[in-house]
Parts: C-alpha cells; structure tokens; sequence
C-alpha cells in the first residue's frame, strides 16, 4: 500500500480495536448473566414440561439398581426416557444448587439431602428408600488375616475422609467399637478405596456393602457387625420448582416392591418404616 | 572419538525467528485473539469473585492447608529436580543424536502430556505397586512407595517429564550445532562440549523447562490420587486437598484454589522472564 494510504488505515484500526473490545466486554455481561441466573436454567430444563424425559440425579453407589429400574420404567412407559448422572452425592447437590436440570434427586446420606432440602430446592418431604452400612474389603485371599473391625490396626487400611459419607460412618463405627484407626490414606470417594482393595495395595478398605457384593469377584467381605447401627440412609425427592408429574412416578418406581426387590437384592437394607 | 559428534546438526538451517512489531496483522485477529484471552481469564476472575476474603486468612493457614501446601512444594521441587536430571540427557539425545525409531521413541516419551492423568497413575501402580512389575524387586529391597511421599514424587515427575524435554528439545534445535563443531574442531571432548558450550547455551530453555514442570508437578491430581492416595501431611498435595474440602467446605477449596493460581502465576512468571532477555 502507498504511504498516504497509512494514515486513515491506522485510525480505522484503531476504531475497529475499540469496537472489538467493547463487543469482547457485551459478550462478558452475557456470559456472567447467563451463568449467574439458576432460574432460567431450570425451567428450560430438558424437556420436563413435555412429561416424556425425566433426568434423575443420584448417588455412584445406586448405579446398578438406577440403571435396571430406569429400564423399567422406560418399558411401562413407551416414549418416556430416563436420562441418569451418577456421582458423590455432594457433587450432585452442588450441581443441582448451580442450577443443573434434574427433576429427581436421590442421596447416600442424609445431610446431603438436608442441605438441598434447606434451600428449597426439593419438592415436598424427602423420603428413605434404603440403608446402607459399611463393611471390610481385602484382596481375594485376605493376605493380611483380617477377621474384624479390631484387626484394621495393625494392616495397611484405605478408608473415606471423614468429610465424606463414608468416613462419617468409619467414624461412627469408631465410636461404637472404640477402635482407633490410622489408615494409610483417606480417599475422597468410597470408588478409590475400592479400586486400592482390588489392586491389592491396601490389605483392606471400608467400603459398602453394596460395593463390596458388587465387585464380588475381586474382592472379599469381612462383616462388621457393630456397622448395622449406624448405617447411612438414602434419601430420595422430586426436585422443585418445576418436578414433572413423571418424576414423581419414578419415585413411587424405586420406593415400590419392584425397586425394594431390586435394591435388596444389590445388598441395601430396607429404609426403616418397613421391616 | 570426536570426530562423529558435530556431524549431525551443523549445516541444519536456522528457523528465522518472527519479528518484534510485524506490522501485518489483520485487525479482527484482536478480537479473536481477546476472546481466547477472555476464556482463560474470565474462569479465573470468577473463582476471585468466590473468595471469602473475611475467612480468607484463616482458611489458608488452617493446618491441613499449610500440610498440603508444604507438601505440594517439596514434592514439585524434588520432581523437578528428577525432571532435569532424567531429562536434560533425553533431550540431548532426541535433538542431537540420529538412530532408528527415534521419532517413535520421542512420540512415546511425550506420551505423558495427553494421556489422562488418571491412566499416568493407573499404569505407576502397575509398575511400583505391591502387585506392579517391580513391586517383588522392590519389596525385596524393603522399599514400599504406594502410599508414601516418593509416590507423589513419581507421579508428579511422570507427568511433568515430557514438558522439560521437549522445552529444552526445541532451545537445543533453534541453536544449532555450530558453536559445537567449532569447539569439537577445535580438540574438545564431548563432555567438555555438553559442559562449556550446549548447555549454558540452551540453560534459558532448560530453566523455563523446569519452571513448566514444576508447574505441571503442582497441578498434579489424577495420577497422585490414584497412585499415591490422599493422607494429611504425607500425600495429600494441594490439589487433593481442594478436592476434598470442596466436599464440606466450599470456601476453603476456594480459597486454596486461588493460592494454588497465585502460585502458578508466579511461577509461569518466572519461566517468561527467564526466557525472555533471550531476544532483546
């Protein structure tokens, strides 16, 4: 380009840098509107007007039992789908505080329900539909000879961190027995104590026994039986504001004989209104 | 003998370096370019916007952060430290060396950069653990790392390896071989050549390479945790500990993830300026 050319061309740059920006600063306001608003998330939601897909949040550890239900429930229900998202239970609630799509929420543990619940983020009462306890995973063999709770002093134990659910139940059985443990690592997930049991690096992990019945073949359970007086409960509800009636359903799914034979079956005790 | 040594790399062409004001620049790129800039920034000034700043104080000291804190540095500085020691003579020989496989070897090595952390610490435990590869030899020596500090080392060295190497690969391609033919000619061992002329010639490289790593060894999650486990005070680095507050304390992982980016800052920093003067 000739010389005289210059001149206009670096002012129109400059312009076009000006109006660049403020175009970069329009899209920053729309963003951090969009991402601060739970509200039009939520009724946006995925479908759930429509009745024919219900999206249910719930814990990693009711995996097995959610798939085959929600099957079912897909079969009685021709066009309807049941989208799952299993993870910790903490996880799931943050999401759903952050405004993440779910009509049916069900937790490992009280608290975490509680918290939700709290903020009026659950549809009517929430309900127990199981229990849980912990028990003693080693490796196929049990190298270590561990026969109870008494014997987790003196091996190589992997358990959760007390933050989590299932080091709150450690915790308590704890209590009850008076055992002191010292585990050598405290993970954030029952799945990792698990995964160091079947790797064979800990000589035991306090797991489920939901977990333990189903990685039947890697491992073996040791009973604890001080475990069956504190268990965990599993806590299940209809998200507001917008739950569909089909949500509801779901629920009277998992809470009914069906889902009772099923979650039995995969080793949770009933909740307890029922024998 | 040295005569085969300086054969390799002189006559290889420089790559011209761009120019400082390049004039060419189209003006939309800026924009492109700001909103790249603006994905990277946006995240970080949100996590700022989260910060209990009355609490902050006391959610950074609290004992468990500094454990984690303490650890995360130790353990990031001794696997730098591996880092350059196993990698510098790496580098060396991916940049100035020529044998069959090579490129294989050098894809295989940076392998590390894009495989998931996770499957890092998956394939650690097959190799160091009780039941890995080398756990019988191991146990043998009485030496157990699953569990320990070494395991967080290992883990942090595995993952942050592959970014001195190829730091320091690309500052020894860029300097050519020509001060080394000359000192070779000129009746020069090889190690007095790696001594006295490549390695203060490329020492810029191998610094920003070792402040990368140290980066990438404090950022460190997936293969620790799989690999190492999570314990206050022994394996529970900086990042696991964000994990796990996250769970009861949001604040707190808050908190310690600005910490976390305020070190990192610093440290990418550094590695700016130890190779910038390069240019002037």
């Amino acid at each position: 380009m000739p010389s005289p050319a210059t001149g206009t061309g670096a002012g129109r740059k400059r312009l076009r840098h000006r109006l660049g920006g403020s175009a970069v600063l329009a899209c920053a306001l729309a963003l951090t509107g969009c991402g601060g608003g739970a509200d039009p998330a939520s009724d946006g939601g995925s479908g759930s007007g429509t009745g024919d897909t219900i999206t249910v949040f719930a814990a990693a550890s009711l995996r097995e039992v959610f798939e085959s239900l929600a099957e079912d429930y897909e079969t009685r229900n021709p066009g309807s789908e049941v989208v799952l998202n299993f993870a910790g239970s903490s996880d799931l609630a943050t999401q759903i505080e952050a405004g993440a799509p779910a009509d049916v929420f069900a937790s490992a543990d009280a608290p975490t329900m509680e918290r939700l619940a709290e903020a009026g983020l659950i549809d009517g009462e929430p309900g127990e539909f199981a229990r849980n306890r912990l028990t003693i995973a080693v490796p196929q063999g049990n190298p270590a000879g561990v026969n109870g709770f008494a014997d987790l002093t003196g091996v190589r134990l992997v358990a959760c961190a007390p933050q989590v659910p299932c080091g709150a139940a450690a915790t308590r059985i704890q209590e009850v027995t008076g055992v002191r443990l010292s585990p050598v690592s405290e993970e954030s997930s029952v799945t990792e104590v698990l995964g160091k049991v079947i790797s064979g690096e800990a000589d035991a992990g306090l797991v489920y026994v939901t977990d333990a019945l189903a990685a039947a073949g890697e491992v073996e359970a040791v009973p604890i039986p001080e475990a069956a007086e504190v268990p965990n409960s599993y806590l299940i509800g209809a998200v507001a504001p917008n739950a569909p009636e089909a949500a509801r359903e779901f629920i009277d799914t998992v809470t009914g004989s069906a889902g009772q034979a099923l979650l039995q079956e995969a080793g949770f005790q009933p909740p307890a209104d029922r024998p | 003998m040295t005569g085969t040594r300086p054969l390799t790399a002189p006559d290889r062409v420089r790559s011209p370096k761009p120019r400082v004001g390049f004039p060419g620049l189209p003006p939309w790129l800026f924009l492109v370019a700001a909103l790249g800039a603006l994905f990277i920034l946006l995240p970080l000034a949100a996590v700022v916007t989260r910060v209990d700043w009355a609490r902050f104080p006391e959610l950074v000291t609290s004992e468990s952060s500094i454990a984690a804190l303490k650890l995360s540095l130790t353990t990031s500085a001794a696997a730098t430290a591996l880092c350059i020691v196993a990698g510098t003579p790496m580098a060396l020989v991916l940049a100035r060396s020529a044998f069959p496989g090579q490129q294989v070897l050098r894809a295989l090595v940076l392998l590390p950069l894009v495989l998931p952390p996770v499957v890092g610490g998956i394939a650690l435990l097959y190799t160091f653990g009780r039941q890995g590869l080398l756990g019988g030899t191991l146990r043998a020596l009485g030496v157990e790392i699953a569990f320990s500090t070494t395991a967080v080392v290992l883990a942090q060295t595995f993952v942050a390896l592959p970014f001195l190497v190829l730091s320091l690969e690309g500052a020894l391609r860029s300097a050519g071989g020509r001060y080394e033919a000359v000192a070779a000619t000129l009746g020069a061992s090889p190690t007095t050549v790696l001594r006295r002329v490549t390695i203060p010639l490329v020492l810029p490289g191998l610094l920003s390479g070792a402040v990368l790593s140290f980066a990438r060894a404090l950022g460190e999650f997936g293969a620790t945790l799989t690999f190492a486990g999570s314990l206050q005070g022994v394996t529970r680095t900086l990042p696991l500990e964000i994990y796990l507050q996250r769970e009861t304390d949001p604040d707190a992982a808050v908190a310690l993830s600005l910490v976390l980016v305020a070190v990192a800052v610093l440290v990418v920093g550094l590695a700016h300026r130890s190779s910038a003067p390069a240019v002037p």
